[in-house]
């Protein structure tokens, strides 16, 4: 079952680049939230401080408070046991090149020492059905490698690998920026489907799909969070000029 | 809620593809002029062809020499030279077995030796070394692969065998006595030393070459990794030297390949005799050890050719080796998926 996530007073830094500033918001647990905004506003950041992987490029710099259920992220934990309850999607594929397609769905799991073979091959197929990969894949599991396998098919991939280890939290960093419509498509219902069990949040150029798959949508520019709302109410009737501008194509 | 993406920035130039003139432009023309370029392409893959065929005339040129130069043992003693221990110039009686003995065991207690540490300081360089040192050290690594052997040599003499003599052999005695591989006499001198020096002088190759495929290795594989969950340490092993392996394998096997055939600063700590035993604290005797040593003394044709053919069987062993080394990558990667790039 998902967690919510709470964020507060959040600022994050690459060197003195001050990239995210005063961010403040409320991801409920069990639904899909949506971050849009232009390119360089932040939203990778953002999530990437979720989860921790900020802090692995060493000039980066974090301040500021975030709660997934009841455990503070940046103090009650490490960034290991974080990442283990935090699931994460990363904008281009990054299948393990030398595992099979199994091995990779495996991987999170085997990582912490988790041997059971039997309930291995359970996971692996639960998680491959679960990302809709499991039907164009049955039949070479042990023998493909995972980057053997098509751009989406990959992305895909990369999903099960995130779901195998049954996280609280899904974030997905523009899982279909690099995909076909049809991949895209297959990725959305995957969205709508697991959102009844994990929390999801799903970084997005495209804003049909944050109308989609979403309950909530938070729109980020210059490193800021201009509006923070239900989707209905983003794209029907925007609170803030800007949200309106960008979402009506007339920014700036 | 409409179609295309927004942009932040200005729309950029049109660019200068999508404005073609009619008329061919300056470049267009350029271009043009040159031509298909068949030949000069055609000409450029057998040039590299050729150089890529000058590897195996040289290794066949050396192979048919050193066959045709140990004619006088080799139709002497047959193959019965490779398993022989008998080492008697006076009385032309050769046998190749305990130098052989001597140089695998030096070469793989130093593998042993360097082959962790060498990935260890790989790691350090590459994932966790503030940026500040990383210069400096990996300088210093790569400083040590340009000091002379005989160098070595001499620090090995005046520097390690005491202290192996003095600190460590006594302590190897005591505690791993039992096992037949550490007794005494404790010269200092002797396989071991020969091991660690050995060791020494492949840190570097191994380290460096590591350091390459293990920085190779994209960003985004260990980020993968990491957000599985995964430690420091599970992220370097499954995140980077999985990646990694058959690179590392390749160091790993120039390495052996340089300690394989290092002669002066074995030579000057391995002890010189030709003895065969599982002790390591022992003296022994490597092929390179014994041409350098006795070439120049070689007085009768059978003796020189017994040197020489103790050089066929250094090439022989060098490639037995490699065959094996690769034998194993194979195993290794055997069940793994072909790897697609
Ligand atoms: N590794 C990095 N090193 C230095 N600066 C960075 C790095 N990554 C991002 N930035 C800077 O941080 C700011 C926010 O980047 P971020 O990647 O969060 O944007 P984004 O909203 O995800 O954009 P996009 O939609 O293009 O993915 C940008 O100004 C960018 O230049
Ligand atoms: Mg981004």
């Amino acid at each position: 079952m998902g967690v919510g996530i709470e964020v507060s007073n959040l600022n994050a830094w690459y060197s003195t680049n001050h990239t995210l500033q005063d961010i403040n918001l409320h991801i409920p647990a069990n639904q899909a939230t949506a971050l849009i905004g232009p390119s360089g506003c932040g939203k990778s950041t953002f999530v990437r401080c979720i989860n921790r992987m900020h802090e692995t490029n060493p000039i980066a710099k974090v301040t500021g408070t975030v709660r997934i259920g009841d455990i503070d992220v940046y103090k009650d934990a490490s960034p290991v046991e974080i990442r283990r309850r935090i699931g994460m999607v990363f904008q281009r594929p990054n299948p393990f090149p030398t595992m099979s397609i199994y091995d990779n769905v495996a991987s999170g799991l085997r990582l912490n020492g988790f041997r059971n073979r039997r309930v291995l091959d359970e996971v692996v197929e639960r998680s491959l059905i679960q990302a809709a990969l499991f039907e164009e894949v049955k039949n070479d599991l042990k023998k493909k490698s995972g980057a053997s396998l098509s751009g989406g098919q990959q992305q895909r991939l990369c999903i099960a690998r995130a779901l195998a280890v049954d996280p609280e939290v899904l974030l997905m960093d523009e899982p279909a920026s690099a995909l076909d419509p049809v991949s895209t498509a297959k990725i959305e219902d995957l969205i709508f489907q697991l959102k009844s069990q994990y929390t999801i949040v799903i970084v997005t150029h495209n804003m049909q799909q944050a109308a989609r798959v979403a309950e909530r949508t938070g729109f980020f520019l210059n490193g800021r969070l201009v509006e923070f709302d239900s989707t209905h109410k983003i794209f029907t009737n925007p609170g803030d000029k800007r949200t309106e501008d960008y979402i009506t194509g007339r920014f700036g | 809620m409409s179609g295309p993406p927004l942009e932040l920035t200005p729309t950029p130039e049109p660019s200068s593809l999508g404005t073609e003139s009619p008329a061919p432009s300056e470049i267009r023309k350029f271009l043009t002029s040159r031509g298909s370029s068949a030949i000069s392409d055609r000409a450029f893959r057998w040039i590299m062809l050729l150089c890529a065929l000058s590897i195996f005339a040289i290794v066949a040129l050396i192979a048919v020499e050193l066959v045709k130069s140990s004619q006088l043992t080799i139709s002497k003693f047959g193959l019965s030279f490779f398993f022989k221990s008998a080492w008697d110039p006076v009385n032309a009686n050769f046998g190749a077995l305990p130098f052989i003995f001597g140089t695998l065991t030096s070469s793989f207690l130093a593998l042993l030796l360097a082959v962790p540490l060498a990935i260890g300081v790989a790691i350090f360089l590459t994932e966790m070394c503030p940026k500040i040192l990383r210069g400096p050290l990996s300088f210093l690594t790569e400083l040590l692969a340009a000091i002379p052997s005989v160098v070595y040599g001499f620090w090995a003499i005046f520097v390690l065998v005491p202290i192996l003599r003095e600190r460590v052999n006594p302590l190897l005695i005591k505690a791993l006595g039992w096992t037949g591989f550490f007794s005494g006499p404790n010269f200092g001198i002797g396989l071991l030393a020969a091991g660690v020096i050995l060791a020494i002088m492949i840190l570097p190759i191994i380290s460096s070459l590591t350091r390459e495929v293990m920085t190779a290795v994209p960003h985004t594989q260990r980020e993968a990794v990491l957000a599985l969950g995964a430690t420091r340490w599970e992220m370097i092993r499954m995140g980077v030297l999985r990646n990694a392996r058959i690179g590392i394998v390749g160091s790993v096997i120039l390495g052996l390949g340089r300690a394989l055939g290092e002669t002066m600063a074995v030579t000057m700590v391995i002890g010189n005799s030709p003895v065969i035993g599982k002790n390591l604290l022992g003296l022994g005797y490597s092929m390179a050890s014994v041409i350098a040593n006795e070439f120049s003394e070689a007085s009768d044709d059978m003796y020189r050719s017994a040197l020489i053919e103790i050089g066929l069987a250094l090439f022989l062993v060098t490639i037995v080796v490699n065959g094996l080394a690769r034998l194993l990558v194979w195993a290794v990667t055997r069940g793994a998926p072909p790897r697609v790039t």
